[in-house]
């Protein structure tokens, strides 16, 4: 193994590879900022550049400088104008906008700077490690625990809701599932809830949808409350403040810690990916942290920004598990990557590791190498990245809508798909005023259709629904799952319970 | 009627019409060597709708027990918001969908963008002519060029 470290090492420094490196990131970065342009869709651009170059090696070093900063560049559309560009930042969002409205843009961005550092690096030394035999354990997963898996990424909508909230939260989540079924079914190719609209049939776009929930009703409340956007001096005094305190650092490093594992983990799930862990480790986090710190989150916690981004990056490290040791892609991305790789005419698998050394361990060297070039290039950036909020409000709110409407088109290339964002925004902002969260309607879209598949595939291979109590994993992630949605009302209970007796007691 | 009780109502309308539609009209499509699988198209949304009608219904029963104070409390702060802007772009936005492919890229997105800003008080016109035309070029060129996106720029009698 040390041996194909060097020798990992002595490909990915070389000039060359450094240059890709950091073409890779800067370019993923500047695109990856745009909305409706996730890491998938630059991926898949680069291709031919990738394959141009002709040396595996060098095309996917490049290609995974693009994927991580892409992500990087998604989560600052996600804290400056509260629009995710792709479903892995959605859960930044939750804390990182509210950080921003605050004047704390540059902070949160170096958070999230350093948050993905630390979960990619930390990520990938896991990789290092364990690869051989956590693919292994992979392969243990049947559909029924996916299922299960997620149903509890579905339960952690209790996260999201607070007191007495639980049930707004619930139907947050089923309107996303439902919106979730419309188009064709994976079973059979049946075209399912069109109504006789044509448009319908491929199903509602993620950009659609994740711009019609945050982008668009933050727009709107823009113009509804002028008092929301600050005055430009106010702000601009503000934003210089990126330094982090030593207490705010001493805050993160165990959140770090804890979810650069844990995203690593779900990451070599094939399937699970960067999403579900993300949305994970920002429930896991709102649940281990004391009722005051409880209360920040949502209005812009370090630790609620901090826990999403780490797991989202560990998790990016994670899914390269299955696909350099079993060929098989666990994200949309990574299947994009394992294209680039045939092309190149290096096969992924079992062999590589013993074929071809030099391939895998540079690539694993280069994301050490990408995580550190997106550090560095990126904390001089973000007082500039960071002066978008000082566009006055005349100009920022008609160029936030003109991306969301631009992010949606060029995505699907579909005029009716603009209408249905403009309808979805429009109905999401005012289920926003009776104080329903709209984050669960779009975890609910998002995972949906891979919940479906898989219970349909565990239905189908038991030929019924014995799975749910068969199989022991399933059925402890389905208790799991329930523990999580009734423990806020347990716990408001209990809380409800301690303070009468106490009343009573003090009536004595 | 209040916000919180009509959206409740609203939305077991959904769930109603979406399980509806599962129960009783779907299956009609399905193909008949589909009939004998165990697990159908409709089997998940059925299982969606029950709980989502479940939802609905409890949702419905607590927004009855809400006060009338919180109801009240709620509409104080619905009155203090501006409508108008937001009414405005939503026709804006609908327009700017539906010219985009006749009239083209640049043209409907600088119309938009400066018409978006004179609506939000806006009254330096040279500065915002110059900078969304800057822009809307500078984005269509990263997208059709760089990246080789198609986009179509002008109006069909321009472009012929």
């Amino acid at each position: 193994m040390l041996e194909g470290i060097l020798l990992g090492l002595q490909t990915a420094f070389s000039v060359k590879m450094l240059l890709m490196v950091i073409g890779g990131c800067l370019i993923g970065t500047f695109i990856g900022m745009l909305p409706g342009l996730g890491p998938m869709s630059i991926i898949a651009i680069m291709i031919p550049v990738a394959i141009s170059i002709g040396d595996p090696s060098a095309a996917l070093i490049l290609l995974a400088g693009v994927y991580y900063g892409a992500i990087f560049g998604g989560s600052t559309s996600s804290i400056l104008i509260n629009a995710p560009g792709v479903a892995g930042t959605v859960a930044t969002s939750f804390d990182g906008y509210p950080m921003a409205r605050q004047g704390k843009a540059g902070k949160a961005l170096t958070i999230a700077a350093i948050s993905s550092f630390a979960g990619g690096t930390i990520g990938a030394v896991l990789l290092m490690g364990f690869a051989p035999a956590l693919a292994s354990v992979a392969l243990l997963f049947h559909s029924a625990e996916y299922f299960a898996l997620m149903v509890v990424g579905l339960s952690a909508i209790a996260a999201f809701a607070g007191n007495g909230q639980v049930m707004k939260a619930l139907a947050m989540t089923l309107l996303g599932l439902m919106l979730a079924t419309v188009g064709e079914s994976a079973l059979y190719n049946e075209p399912r809830f069109t109504y006789g609209f044509l448009n319908l049939q491929s199903g509602i776009g993620f950009i659609t949808l994740a711009m019609a929930m945050f982008a668009l009703p933050e727009a709107f409340y823009l113009m509804l409350d002028p008092s929301r956007s600050k005055s430009q001096s106010e702000q601009d005094s503000e934003i210089k403040d990126l330094r982090i305190t030593k207490e705010e650092a001493k805050k993160i490093a165990p959140v770090i810690g804890r979810q650069s594992v844990l995203g690593f983990l779900i990451g070599v799930l094939p399937g699970a990916g960067a999403t579900i862990a993300s949305f994970l480790g920002y429930a896991v986090e709102r649940n281990l942290v004391s009722k005051e710190e409880q209360k920040e989150f949502g209005k812009g916690s370090i630790k609620g920004l901090s826990a999403p981004e780490t797991a989202n990056n560990a998790a990016c490290s994670g899914s390269f598990v299955p696909l350099l040791t079993l060929g098989i892609p666990g994200s949309g991305t990574t299947a994009i990557l394992l294209g680039a790789l045939l092309a190149l005419n290096v096969t992924p698998g079992p062999r590589l590791m013993v074929d071809q050394p030099e391939i895998f361990w540079s690539v694993i060297i280069s994301m050490y190498i990408g995580n550190l070039v997106l550090l560095v290039l990126n904390l001089p950036l973000i007082p500039y990245i960071a002066k978008i909020l000082t566009v006055p409000r005349s100009y920022l709110i008609p160029f936030i809508m003109f991306f969301t409407l631009m992010g949606v088109y060029i995505g699907q290339n579909n005029a009716a798909e603009l209408l249905i964002l403009i309808g979805l925004g429009t109905m999401a902002t005012v289920f926003r005023f009776a104080g329903y969260p709209l984050a669960p309607l779009l975890i609910g879209f998002i995972l949906g259709p891979m919940m479906e598949n898989n219970f349909s595939r565990s239905v189908q291979l038991f030929d019924g629904v014995s799975f749910l109590w068969e199989r022991p994993m399933t059925g402890a992630l389905l208790a799991l799952a329930v523990f999580l949605v009734i423990l806020p009302t347990l716990k408001q209970s209990i809380a409800a319970r301690r303070e009468r007796r106490r009343f009573t007691a003090e009536g004595d | 009627m209040t916000l919180e009780r009509g959206l409740a109502l609203l939305f077991l309308m959904l769930a109603a019409l979406y399980g509806y539609t599962a129960f009783f009209e779907m299956d009609a499509n399905l193909p008949p060597f589909a009939k004998n699988s165990s697990v159908w198209p409709s089997t998940f949304p059925k299982v969606i709708s029950a709980i989502g009608v479940f939802v609905g219904i409890s949702l419905l029963m607590s927004s009855l027990k809400q006060s009338a104070e919180e109801s009240q409390l709620l509409m104080s702060e619905l009155k203090g918001y501006q409508y108008t802007p937001v009414l405005i772009f939503i026709v804006m936005m609908a327009v700017y969908a539906l010219m985009l492919r006749p009239a083209g890229f640049i043209t409907t997105s600088i119309a938009f963008l400066s018409i978006g800003a004179i609506i939000l008080g806006e009254r330096r016109y040279a500065t915002l002519a110059i900078i969304s035309t800057i822009f809307t070029v500078g984005i269509w060129y990263l997208v059709q060029e760089v990246l080789g996106i198609f986009l179509k720029p002008w109006p069909a009698f321009i472009a012929g």
